[in-house]
């Protein structure tokens, strides 16, 4: 793929910033749709209320005459808009809920956002602040978590935004389409320097980014730390086969049914992991009793991250 | 017979009136003075955004600027505009009462406006706040350094008074229309008013007890919305949007009621489809509570909720549809007039349907994703808000000066004015849709260098706009000189029980209490009684002194 010949190939419509994602084109489709649709009404009132205002002027030739009632036009006025909205509406939530359906394969990273930066880590354990690299052509899922305010994760390129919330997970995936360096914005004012919390995403060629990824100094991968923090803060304690104290098996847990105490069903996902290092007792599993301790002040976000890293590739006991 | 106006002329006698026509110029001094301060943040805000770099104020000077633009214009210009100043003149006057039900309520509705602003000024004395008007959490609760509890307690009070209005408004047009004046006979305009009113009692309570929630977590660690604490930031958003949606109503809803007026009195016409008309209202009114998680679809909500919410918010879209095509079909057939209350009602229909229509495509939950928290989102707001509600204030204030003042302004004027105010909006805010839609977010005090070129034409379109925007205060203040031109009980020929009382009205409005017309909005524009407006002026009518 030749990014230059690309890049001219967009700037014949400059309406939008460049499409670099799988959902851009999608979005931009829906975005000029809609756009000719709402220019035509507006201009089409604008146009007739012009027409009117010329025509039946005061003192015009035209006939001034008083109108009634007209039950059939107002009708129609209400009903097509009404089938076209509900046309709009469709359209736009099936491409809405596609950003939720993450492809499988999809390359894990792991997003911190705090007061004004963008920290950013790979499953091999490679870190990046305020940049990140991708592959091209490659499905890649961000878990993000912030450690004060409400962030906003937004790449005007790929058309994708979501906020980055303190105390939980969000999830944003896309897959890049063209090479190149593409703005970062924080979207969700956050204080002081919100408009310099700024990075840039790279997308590399695979092989490049491959390469990249590698280089850089050695350090354990993700799932390695998260094992090590799983022995320090004794979680292997309990949650080993062996163990002595009773708790709930771990191997598997991510996308597993959990069943809890309370009788409710909960599909295990990051959230719940991080809940029930944090708070234990918001989500006991059946047949457990509620004996675990709440490592809050004990593990930073990195930890938890982790964890979940450990937790979703590791060889969990 | 005396006149309101020279029933006691000290400041005393203003002070404690309990005359809904003084107490409504109360209001409209007051939040004249809120407009040009708010309006004074937003030309600072313009001049730093002209060029990419911080070169005129700090961020966090910035970040007090735009939160204090946001807060005085929402909370002491726009909620309080139309429905305090103009409403409250105006309501029992066009239902053919003398007062309003509670004239002391009235008062103190006032009063307690006059509290809750002293309050925001004092914060802003003391350096100000920095969490924009949204006071979005836990930034607004832990981590911001600025006056939050003290802005929050103005907003708080401030609340009251727009429960107490709302409070009066609602029992004047249930207990107080005089005999004859069935619901089906009202102005739209009293329509309007009174489903804001609804709004405004059902919704600002829930505004309350959000502010004293932000106040207690960030004096008290309450853990509320705080994650830290055990909260969730997102309760607030839920919480913040419950009212402050259904505020756009507030602000927008009487906007449309001013156009109802003057379109069909300008256009010699019938307004078309009343009934449709006044129901649109209602459902605006009533879905308008329904739609709130829009604001939140990239914050974390479900994807079930966001798609409820989405398709609510097209919903909403249709009774606003009706209201648009129906005043342009208000115009055919009519004797059109081209006086200033006009042009501003025509302007106020354009921008509203540019910002109905993008509030569309904001409501289409993937666009959504790129779009909101952009320049695109600022753009359509202040399209509704600005190119809409300040618009029909305008607008209200030109058709309604006359019978206010009981002079008649330089007319001439007045439309530059008008035609100044609309092309300044257009040009300030329509490059700030294009900005949205490369993706400038909102908020930024510094910005790429290529949004350069967008944010220098919305810049420029900002002086055009304020010298709009200062011009009505000249002509207006020149017409109250001694020999000003008289208007008379009726320069617009207008129907409407407001017109059938002298110009300025007296004390108890009506001598006897009117009877309503046969019907609401009786023009006939074949029987135009106006003459050809030649010298650029409202009619030469006789004088009713």
């Amino acid at each position: 793929m030749n990014g230059e010949s690309d890049d001219r190939l967009h700037s014949a419509f400059q309406l939008m910033a460049q499409a670099a994602s799988s959902n851009a084109h999608h979005t931009d489709l829906i975005f000029l749709t809609v756009f000719v649709v709402c220019g035509a009404v507006a201009l089409g009132v604008a146009f007739t209320m012009f027409w009117f205002c010329v025509r039946y002027r005061h003192g015009s030739g035209a006939v001034h005459a008083r109108v009634g009632t007209h039950r059939p036009l107002e009708l129609t006025w209400t009903l097509v808009p009404l089938a076209i909205f509900i046309a709009g509406f469709a359209w736009a939530a099936h491409d809405f809920v596609s950003l939720y359906r993450v492809p499988p394969g999809a390359t894990q990273v792991y997003v911190v956002a705090k007061q004004w930066m963008w920290k950013l880590q790979h499953r091999n354990g490679r870190r990046e602040i305020n940049e990140l690299h991708v592959p091209l052509g490659q499905p890649v899922q961000l878990l993000m978590t912030s450690q004060d305010a409400i962030h906003s994760f937004y790449v005007p390129a790929f058309r994708l935004k979501q906020d980055v919330v303190p105390g939980r997970y969000t999830g944003l995936w896309f897959t890049a389409t063209q090479l190149g360096e593409f703005h970062l914005f924080c979207a969700e004012y956050c204080g002081s320097q919100h408009s310099q919390m700024l990075g840039r995403i790279v997308v590399m060629q695979p092989a490049e980014f491959a390469k990249w990824l590698g280089s850089g100094t050695e350090q354990p991968s993700l799932a390695q730390y998260g094992f090590a923090r799983f022995r320090e803060l004794g979680c292997s304690g309990c949650h080993a086969a062996g163990s002595t104290v009773h708790a709930p098996s771990l191997r598997g847990l991510l996308g597993r049914t959990v069943h809890l105490q309370d009788g409710r069903t909960i599909v295990a996902d990051e959230n719940y992991v991080r809940d029930s290092i944090l708070q234990p007792k918001k989500d006991v599993v059946a047949g457990f009793d509620p004996v675990m301790p709440s490592f809050t002040g004990q593990v930073s976000e990195e930890d938890i991250q982790a964890l979940i890293a450990f937790l979703r590739e590791g060889a969990v006991p | 017979m005396k006149s309101y106006l020279q029933e006691g002329t000290t400041i005393a006698s203003w002070l404690t009136t309990r005359d809904h026509k003084r107490i409504g110029i109360l209001f409209a001094i007051a939040i004249t003075f809120f407009f040009f301060i708010g309006g004074a943040a937003a030309t600072v805000i313009r001049l730093e955004l002209a060029t990419p770099q911080a070169d005129l104020v700090s961020n966090d000077t910035y970040n007090r600027l735009f939160t204090a633009h946001g807060v005085i214009m929402v909370w002491l210009f726009l909620i309080p505009s139309i429905p305090s100043v103009l409403g409250n003149f105006l309501v029992p006057l066009m239902i053919g009462a003398r007062d309003m039900a509670f004239p002391r309520l009235n008062l103190t509705s006032w009063y307690v406006y006059m509290l809750g602003g002293v309050i925001v000024l004092l914060a802003l004395a003391l350096g100000g706040v920095d969490t924009g008007w949204t006071f979005y959490t836990p930034y607004s609760t832990m981590f911001s350094n600025s006056w939050v509890a003290v802005t929050l307690l103005g907003v708080f009070v401030v609340g009251f008074s727009s429960i107490l209005t709302g409070l009066n408004i609602i029992v004047t047009v249930h207990t107080l229309r005089t005999p004859g004046m069935g619901w089906f006979k009202l102005p739209l305009f009293v329509w309007a008013i009174y489903a804001t009113s609804v709004i405004l009692v059902l919704a600002t309570p829930v505004l309350a007890i959000t502010t004293l929630l932000v106040i207690a977590e960030r004096l008290w660690q309450i853990g509320v919305f705080d994650p830290a604490y055990g909260g969730d930031p997102l309760l607030f958003q839920h919480l913040f949007w419950f009212y402050s949606h259904p505020a756009v109503y507030i602000m927008v809803l009487p906007a449309m009621g001013v156009a109802s007026e003057i379109i069909p009195c300008f256009a010699r016409q019938r307004i078309f489809g009343y009934r449709f008309m006044a129901y649109a209202i209602l459902g605006i009114a009533s879905i308008g509570f329904l739609v709130w998680g829009h604001h939140m679809f990239v914050s974390g909500q479900s994807v079930a909720a966001s798609m409820v919410f989405s398709l609510l918010s097209f919903m909403v879209a249709i009774p606003s549809a009706i209201k648009v095509f129906n005043w342009t079909a208000t115009l055919y057939r009519g004797s059109i007039h081209f006086d200033a209350p006009m042009l501003y009602a025509l302007g106020f229909v354009g921008l509203f349907t540019v910002g109905g229509l993008t509030g569309l495509v904001l409501a289409s939950l993937s666009l959504d994703v790129h779009l909101t928290d952009t320049y695109f989102v600022v753009s359509h707001f202040h399209y509704i808000m600005v190119g809409g509600s300040v618009m029909a204030y305008f607008g209200g204030l030109h058709f309604w000066w006359p019978k206010i003042t009981g002079r008649m302004y330089a007319d001439t004027w007045a439309r530059i004015a008008a035609v100044l105010i609309f092309l300044g909006f257009n040009l300030t805010f329509f490059p700030q849709y294009l900005l949205g839609v490369q993706g400038m977010p909102r908020r930024y005090h510094t910005y790429p260098p290529e949004f350069q070129v967008l944010n220098l034409l919305s810049s420029s379109g900002a002086v055009v706009l304020a010298v709009g925007y200062l011009l009505p205060l000249f002509y207006f203040a020149w017409s109250l000189r001694p020999g000003g031109r008289i208007a008379g009980a009726n320069p617009f020929h207008a129907t409407g029980l407001e017109w059938t009382t002298p110009s300025p009205p007296p004390k108890d409005n009506f001598e006897q209490l009117p009877e309503p017309p046969q019907e609401v909005y009786g023009y006939d524009p074949a029987k135009d009684p106006r003459h050809d407006p030649a010298r650029g002026g409202a009619m030469a009518a006789e004088p009713v002194r």
